[in-house]
């Protein structure tokens, strides 16, 4: 396995769907090879980021719309 | 016993009497569900809390428009509260939170593209699925990287994880294309698992991974040049 086609398997290896022969393949590959692994963890660090994106609160008249709208429900 | 389980919930709004008894076999426990039954409103503040960010960047990803996105995600809390007593828990909540958004939106999209037919959202990006995600120029004639990427945990964390950064991170998610964005945005932001996304988004395993693949691939990129 080369550099070029390890870097289109990482996220099929992130997610654990490689089969048991390229998984062993991809493995043996990274671990002896300091750029793909610097590359992996660009993409895990990538991942971890856009996760962070997700830390927005809703805008406070919204919310108080949508509280309103659950006591309106919670008593019919 | 039976009474006692049903008791507390509301008659269906269609007239049916009972629920099916397989139901409650079914309904695995959920500690949010059963708050949310009961009427619990902190249960209800947190949740909202919890899924907005995400919502919010899936609606935008589909409209567009901040003030349509915030709107779609205001529907589908209604539509949650409208129809929580007909949930049937053969997903988690998130799930059936997440699958009445994408609803929404669609359907709010199908409404604009009416209008509008010609809109960048449905622009297919050439390209899209073929090719390698790394530049053919970074590898040498053998395929092995010609000069290793950076290390990126070498930045302060501070940089790392800035609002500028952050910033970046959103623009890029933005400018994925439309296929691409909704995996991205319900694996990466979100935070469901693959199997999840293949029944929300009704595609393959496949599939999946090839959006996913691409898509982060692509936030990488816009990272590295970001960072560099």
């Amino acid at each position: 396995m080369r550099c070029r086609e390890v870097v289109e398997l990482m996220t099929a290896y992130l997610d654990g769907a490689l089969s048991a022969a390229d998984r062993a393949k991809f493995e043996k590959h990274i671990s002896g090879c300091d750029g793909c692994r610097a590359y992996l963890a660009q993409l895990r660090t990538a991942r971890m980021l856009m996760g962070r994106v997700a830390d927005e609160p809703m805008a406070e008249p919204l919310k108080a719309e949508l509280m309103n709208a659950f006591r309106n429900w919670k008593a019919s | 016993m039976g009474v006692l389980l049903f008791s507390s919930r509301k008659p269906w709004p269609d007239g049916r009497s009972s629920y099916p008894g397989q139901r409650v076999v079914r309904e695995p426990f959920d500690p949010d569900l059963e708050a949310l039954r009961s009427g619990d409103e902190a249960a209800f503040e947190a949740l909202i809390g919890r899924y907005h960010g995400s919502m919010l960047r899936l609606a935008l990803s589909y409209l567009r428009d901040r003030g349509a996105a915030e709107d779609a995600v205001q529907e589908t809390w209604l539509t949650c509260l409208r129809t929580l007593n007909r949930f049937e828990g053969r997903s988690s909540l998130k799930t059936w939170i997440f699958g009445i958004l994408i609803n929404v939106c669609r359907a709010r999209r199908r409404k604009e593209s009416r209008i509008q037919p010609f809109t960048s959202l449905f622009r297919r990006v050439a390209g899209e699925g073929r090719g390698p995600t790394v530049d053919p120029h970074r590898f040498d004639g053998h395929g092995e990287w010609l000069a290793r990427p950076d290390n990126w945990s070498n930045l302060p964390e501070s940089r790392m994880l800035s609002r500028e950064t952050i910033g970046q991170v959103k623009a890029a998610i933005e400018g994925l294309p439309a296929r691409q964005r909704e995996v991205v945005i319900l694996r990466d932001v979100a935070g469901f698992d693959a199997n999840e996304v293949c029944t929300l988004l009704s595609i393959s395993p496949a599939n999946q991974r090839v959006r996913l693949h691409r898509g982060r691939a692509s936030v990488r990129k816009a990272l590295e040049e970001y960072l560099r």
